[in-house]
């Protein structure tokens, strides 16, 4: 199961993750690619932001509800 | 865990953002959404044929009644379903609007709070046997609800005195009271309201408004899975001590405003203990329990996860950015703001914490990080489309969800209710269902097989 993998993982030190991130190719690979990923998000981000982002969350006001 | 029925009702905001200057009252863009989920009527109030509850909440929210299921993980997919319906409201409500000449968007939130601080729901439902004594297990769960955020929160941006903070939880803010009856003047942990929508002589209802709505599914399980087990634990007679907090009011505040997760909290007797001690109380309680009853791999299941995620949020909740609302938007925001070279006062940063809860999957920021693979699911997306149409299966929610199939494809009017059902006009019997873990009702089923041979 994937939770039982995260969490070995989870349990190593990480100074141990940084050295194994840089001698093994594939751990840089997978970091820049995590980089990428993170850049694409961002952008991705300011597409669903207002550009008029304090007005918009100005006017969310809602009736309290229950 | 013993065998128990679980719902969640969801109240969700709602606002209309026109590209002109006509506003509309919210009671027109409400209307219009649910238009979109029961074409040509204006109904407020609709079961629908997953068995679950869609209807217009105090200060005109949307909210949405999961089905009665007995079973956590068929909890977390009706609660996710609830998402996808009001998404596909959308077009239509659009459509609508463009109809009347109008145009603008209507965004939908799964959150708890406004810009205002006015708040909104997401009500927790346990069936208690009536026979237990309720004050009892009460007492002891409140501890538990004060200090179970740490995983369930679904963070919060917050201005305090001019500068913003990241809270841990949406809704402990507003949290007042222990426990009242109340759900909007005095708003406690533990509600009093008693509807258990089953024989009142046999069980009650345990009502809880405390937690925040959860875009998570891993959150939510927990949220639902944690609280059944701790429940179900206390009802065998279990007892955890050294909990009681001083103050569980204040306590809940400390506790979302501490990112650390390190703070004392004040016990009675003196002592202190942090949020994470203190639920590391209840799940020894609870392995305690599970290893005395017979091999229950649900509440196993529960039980990993949970003690996964305090050993997580004590070495470094960051690793949790997968799995839970609040780390997961913290991650978010925080990348957001070292690549935009802001703080929490940016604009940006106040709708990031909004768009976070954004049920539309196109613009929210939780179905972005979900569509990268970056979320951790506890379902599939084949599973919550399966629960838009299909109600659970071992429960009476599968008597009501049939029967509302049956009577839309014959066309027919009907009257609905979680413990009754009627169809009008014909065969004018209301027919009671009162147990809510019977999937079965020999009466409606001949209600049903009657209606078809006179067609």
């Amino acid at each position: 199961m994937k939770k039982q993998e995260k969490k070995g993982e989870g349990k190593k030190k990480s100074s141990e993750k940084e050295a194994a991130a840089e001698s093994n190719p594939e751990v840089v690979e997978k970091g820049k690619k995590i980089k990428e990923d993170i850049d694409k998000i961002m952008d991705e981000i300011d597409d669903v932001l207002e550009e008029n982002a304090e007005e918009f969350v100005k006017n969310y006001v809602q009736k309290g509800g229950e | 865990m013993k065998n128990r029925i679980f719902g969640l009702e969801t109240e969700y905001g709602l606002i209309f953002i026109p590209h002109g200057k006509v506003y509309l009252p919210m009671e027109k863009i409400l209307g219009y959404v649910f238009e979109g989920l029961i074409p040509n009527s204006w109904p407020s109030n609709a079961f629908l044929c997953n068995g679950a509850r869609f209807y217009q909440d105090t200060g005109c929210h949307p909210e949405y009644a999961t089905p009665e299921c007995d079973r956590v993980f068929d909890v977390v997919v009706h609660d996710k379903a609830g998402e996808r319906l009001l998404e596909k409201c959308l077009p239509i409500a659009q459509e609508r609007l463009k109809e009347e000449g109008l145009s603008g968007d209507i965004y939908i939130y799964k959150n708890n709070t406004d810009s205002m601080g006015n708040t909104y729901g997401c009500h927790e439902n346990y069936l208690m046997r009536r026979d237990i004594d309720f004050w009892r297990v009460t007492e002891q769960l409140i501890p538990f609800f004060v200090t179970r955020q740490i995983y369930t929160g679904a963070g919060k941006v917050l201005k305090v005195a001019g500068r913003s903070h990241y809270f841990i939880s949406q809704r402990a803010q507003h949290i007042h009271e222990k426990t009242s009856s109340s759900t909007t003047s005095s708003r406690s942990i533990i509600n009093t309201r008693d509807e258990p929508h089953a024989d009142a002589e046999k069980y009650r209802r345990l009502h809880i408004i405390v937690g925040d709505s959860n875009m998570s599914e891993y959150s939510s399980y927990l949220k639902v899975g944690t609280t059944a087990l701790v429940l179900s634990m206390l009802e065998s007679g279990y007892r955890v001590t050294g909990v009681e907090l001083e103050d569980p009011v204040k306590a809940i505040r400390e506790i979302s405003r501490d990112l650390t997760l390190k703070k004392k909290l004040r016990l009675e007797k003196g002592k202190e203990r942090s949020a994470i001690e203190i639920q590391r109380l209840y799940l020894e309680k609870a392995k305690a329990y599970l290893s005395s009853e017979e091999e229950d791999p649900v509440g196993r299941d529960i039980l990993e996860r949970w003690e996964y995620v305090l050993d997580e949020l004590e070495e470094d909740p960051t690793r949790l950015d997968r799995e839970i609302d609040w780390i997961t938007k913290k991650g978010l925001i925080d990348s957001y703001m070292k690549k935009k070279n802001c703080d929490l006062d940016d604009p940006r940063v106040a709708m990031m914490d909004l768009q976070y809860h954004d049920i539309n999957q196109d613009r929210g920021l939780y179905s972005l990080l979900s569509r990268e693979g970056l979320i951790e699911r506890i379902a599939s997306d084949e599973d919550v489309l399966r629960a838009i149409d299909i109600p659970p299966q071992t429960t009476r929610a599968k008597v009501r969800g049939d029967f509302v199939r049956f009577a839309k494809e014959k066309n027919r009017s009907y009257t609905v209710d979680w413990t009754y059902l009627k169809l009008n006009g014909y065969w004018e019997e209301t027919i009671l269902c009162m147990d809510p873990f019977s999937s079965d009702n020999a009466r409606v089923k001949e209600l049903i097989a009657a209606a078809e041979s006179k067609d």
